[in-house]
């Protein structure tokens, strides 16, 4: 049986991971990619933590948050298809229109 | 029933000012004199049924206008002998002048006529309720009232700007009147906790007469305050002889019969407050003479014929004032009661000559209308006797029984006063007269030089500034554009003429002395109102419990003694026959004088003019009180709200706090937009940033 702090701890560096890439990668989708990684690295915890309670609540969070991710996901590359047919590229330091 | 009396021009307003525009002039004017008239005839009724109670007196509490505490004010209207002359006067003669201004105000468009006659019957109606009201508050109502109708109607031809500034002036002065008034009401609300005029004389009997400045002399001096603003006495009486921008019935009914007669009335009502306030009493006889002799100087200089009028009726308040201040309620008001008769008549008589002459009203440019005028100048020629004390016409007898009094009175400084009153009887009879020589008799003068503007901004305003009235294409306005078609005032003028000319002669014949055979009726007949009334006494009495169980009529009180030793005064007549030989033959000499200045001899008028140039100027120029007035007050105040309250708390202190709080939000702002930057990345940084703050603080804290 694998104790619950390696699944805390496997789900820490996922979600450090996913971190890093929102916020070091230049390309949207990646960051699109990075954010899914997030999302599993808090699904990773929920389902090792409901385990450990011997509760179910764990995993019908995991199915929302899935749920949530591919209606993300979806919207998410439509945002970014939208923006690279205006702008040619997928850097988002190119997207500072709303300033000031 | 008394509530009638007052209601009825009321309702006359009302529909006068909802409908009026929708009604024709023949509707709204006689709905405007039926209103009034119906209310005289109640005043009359009222006081037959005075006259058979047994207390003298009728009361009527409509409701309890408020109520708190201590202070618990009933609207009730009170009906004693004072004001049941005040009532018939005021309703009697309001009569006759709505019925005259039918005639006068003809030329108005239906809207501006029935607009003046709301007004009139609006001014009527509270000034009926201020002669009627029982206590300070309901006075005040009325008192406020009719200061309000007096504006509106001084200004009522507001396109004219020295009518609407005149209008705005009458305002202002009364209004810093009315401020010692509200103050003085609320000084003797403080002192005797009731404002029920019954109960303060009661309260104020059961004091020792005050000598010195203590709390009933402040607060009759605040009171007096308020009647100089509304009596048009020094210091405020500027604003009168501008009121005759108004037209001339308004000038008649509230400048001169009427509302300036409020404060008179006000002192007699709390006689008995006033008694027990030698200082204050002793003021207003010295203001009083004082207003006399300086209106009437001026009123010998004055070419405008209102305006003549006007310091007359200043000089003939000081009259009344000066026999208040020497407590001679009785004559102050019976004199008050012959003056509303023959000035009425005097200002209707030079409304006819003005309305003869399409507007013009300067004295130089007249002359010679008895031949045009029969009627006015009969009228008006009785009016000028009665008022310059010829004898056995009204005002001999009530200006005699001033003098008489003055004279008699306890007032240290009574001979110069009667002195003063003296002089001044001989400037009345002298400016009157000239004003009849210059306008009735000798050559008929040239019309004035700018005439046809005169006539055309007469005409201008007499129809309301409506352009097409401007042309002389009526009938009527041929009949005024000519001098030799001057015509006689028509039946609606004439007839209130002729009434008040009557009026004029025969009004005096209530008061004739004892020491021509009279009874002076009047004065006992008025006597109850300046003393404390029985009922109010018994109250007073079992309120305070000091006095003995008989203390009703015959317990000598301050007040009654001080009445029977004027009761002793006016029944030793010895010097009464002299002094009236004096009054009468000063009133001749004053004719006299005039007849020879300017019927005989107006060269010699003219030569004194150039000789005394600087007296002559300083009168025409009324003393230059206007002018001083601008200086000390007006351009100060002017000068402050310009420079300090304007430029500096407005536009500096407020505008700045208002401003510099947008500005600082503003820049602030400009520095922290520059965070914004737009690059998505940055946001997320700090969005991350802060969870890791707060989850960091809640985890390490």
């Amino acid at each position: 049986m694998v104790p619950l702090n390696h699944y805390l701890v496997l789900s820490g560096l996922l979600f450090s991971i996913g971190t890093a890439g929102v916020f070091l990668r230049r390309n949207l989708i990646t960051v699109l990619l990075s954010i899914e990684i997030m999302l599993n690295a808090v699904n990773l915890t929920f389902v090792a933590v409901g385990r450990y309670l011997n509760t179910v609540d764990g995993q019908i969070i995991t199915f929302f948050v899935m749920t949530v991710a591919a209606a993300e996901a979806a919207v998410g590359l439509a945002l970014v298809i939208a923006l690279f047919r205006h702008r040619e590229t997928l850097n988002p330091d190119a997207f500072t229109a709303l300033k000031w | 029933m008394l509530l009638l009396i007052p209601l009825f021009p009321f309702a006359g307003f009302v529909v006068n000012a909802f409908l009026g525009r929708r009604l024709s002039k023949s509707i709204s004017g006689g709905l405007a004199c039926l209103a009034i008239v119906a209310s005289f005839a109640v005043s009359v009724a009222s006081v037959l049924r005075m006259f058979g109670d047994p207390s003298g007196a009728l009361q009527q509490d409509v409701y309890t206008w408020f109520a708190s505490g201590r202070l618990n004010i009933p609207f009730s209207l009170r009906l004693d002998h004072l004001s049941a002359l005040m009532i018939l006067v005021v309703s009697g003669i309001g009569s006759l002048i709505h019925i005259y201004s039918t005639g006068y105000m003809h030329e108005e468009t239906d809207g501006e006529y029935a607009r003046y006659f709301s007004y009139l019957n609006l001014f009527a109606s509270f000034m009926l309720v201020l002669v009627l009201g029982a206590n300070f508050p309901v006075m005040f109502v009325g008192w406020e009232g009719v200061g309000l109708c007096s504006y509106l109607l001084i200004g009522f031809w507001f396109r004219k700007k020295s009518a609407a500034d005149a209008g705005k002036k009458a305002f202002v002065v009364n209004r810093i009147g009315d401020f010692g008034f509200v103050l003085g009401m609320l000084l003797i609300f403080a002192t005797f906790g009731t404002l029920d005029f019954q109960q303060v004389a009661a309260a104020a009997d059961a004091r020792a007469i005050e000598h010195g400045l203590g709390v009933m002399t402040i607060a009759t001096l605040l009171l007096f305050l308020g009647a100089t603003g509304k009596s048009a006495q020094i210091p405020l009486y500027v604003w009168l002889p501008d009121a005759m921008e108004g037209p001339t019935p308004v000038s008649a009914l509230i400048h001169a019969a009427t509302m300036v007669t409020a404060g008179v009335y006000m002192i007699g009502r709390n006689a008995v407050l006033f008694s027990h306030a030698p200082t204050t009493l002793a003021v207003v006889a010295a203001i009083g003479a004082a207003t006399a002799l300086m209106a009437g100087t001026i009123g010998l200089v004055q070419n405008d014929i209102k305006r003549v009028l006007a310091y007359s009726t200043v000089s003939q308040l000081g009259y009344m004032f000066l026999a208040m201040g020497v407590s001679a309620y009785a004559a102050g008001i019976f004199h008050l009661y012959t003056h509303a008769f023959f000035k009425a008549l005097l200002f209707l008589g030079s409304g006819a000559v003005i309305h003869a002459l399409a507007g013009e009203q300067d004295l130089r440019y007249m002359g010679g209308l008895k031949k045009y005028l029969p009627v006015t100048y009969w009228t008006f020629l009785i009016g000028a006797i009665a008022i310059a004390g010829v004898p056995f016409f009204s005002g001999f007898f009530s200006k005699d029984e001033i003098l008489f009094r003055t004279f008699t009175s306890a007032n240290p400084a009574a001979k110069l006063l009667w002195t003063i009153g003296a002089v001044t009887s001989l400037l009345t009879a002298t400016y009157m007269f000239r004003l009849v020589f210059l306008a009735f008799h000798g050559e008929r003068r040239a019309p004035s030089p700018e005439a046809p503007d005169r006539a055309a901004a007469a005409q201008a305003h007499d129809a309301g500034a409506h352009p097409e009235a401007e042309e002389p294409v009526t009938h009527h306005g041929k009949a005024h554009g000519h001098a030799g078609h001057i015509h006689d005032a028509p039946p609606s003028m004439a007839i209130p003429l002729i009434v008040l000319a009557i009026g004029s002669v025969v009004a005096g014949y209530v008061g004739v002395p004892h020491a021509i055979g009279g009874s002076n009726w009047i004065e006992s007949f008025l006597e109850p109102s300046f003393e404390v009334s029985e009922r109010a006494r018994r109250t007073e009495t079992l309120g305070a419990e000091a006095a003995p169980a008989g203390g009703g009529a015959e317990a000598v009180r301050p007040v009654s003694v001080q009445r029977e030793q004027q009761g002793g005064q006016s029944g030793d007549s010895s010097p009464e026959l002299p002094l009236m030989a004096i009054s009468s033959g000063i009133a001749l000499a004053g004719i006299g004088l005039a007849f020879y200045f300017w019927m005989r001899n107006r060269a010699a008028a003219d030569a004194m003019a150039l000789r005394m140039r600087g007296a002559y100027n300083l009168l025409l120029h009324k003393y230059y009180v206007d002018e001083i007035y601008d200086a000390a007050i007006v351009q100060p105040i002017k000068l402050m709200s310009t420079g300090g309250l304007w430029r500096g708390v407005d536009a500096g202190l407020i505008d700045g706090a208002v401003n510099g709080v947008g500005q600082t939000i503003r820049a602030g702002s400009g520095a922290l937009r520059r965070a914004q930057t737009g690059s998505v990345r940055t946001y997320a940084a700090s969005l991350f940033l802060g969870a890791v703050l707060i989850l960091g603080w809640y985890l390490f804290r």
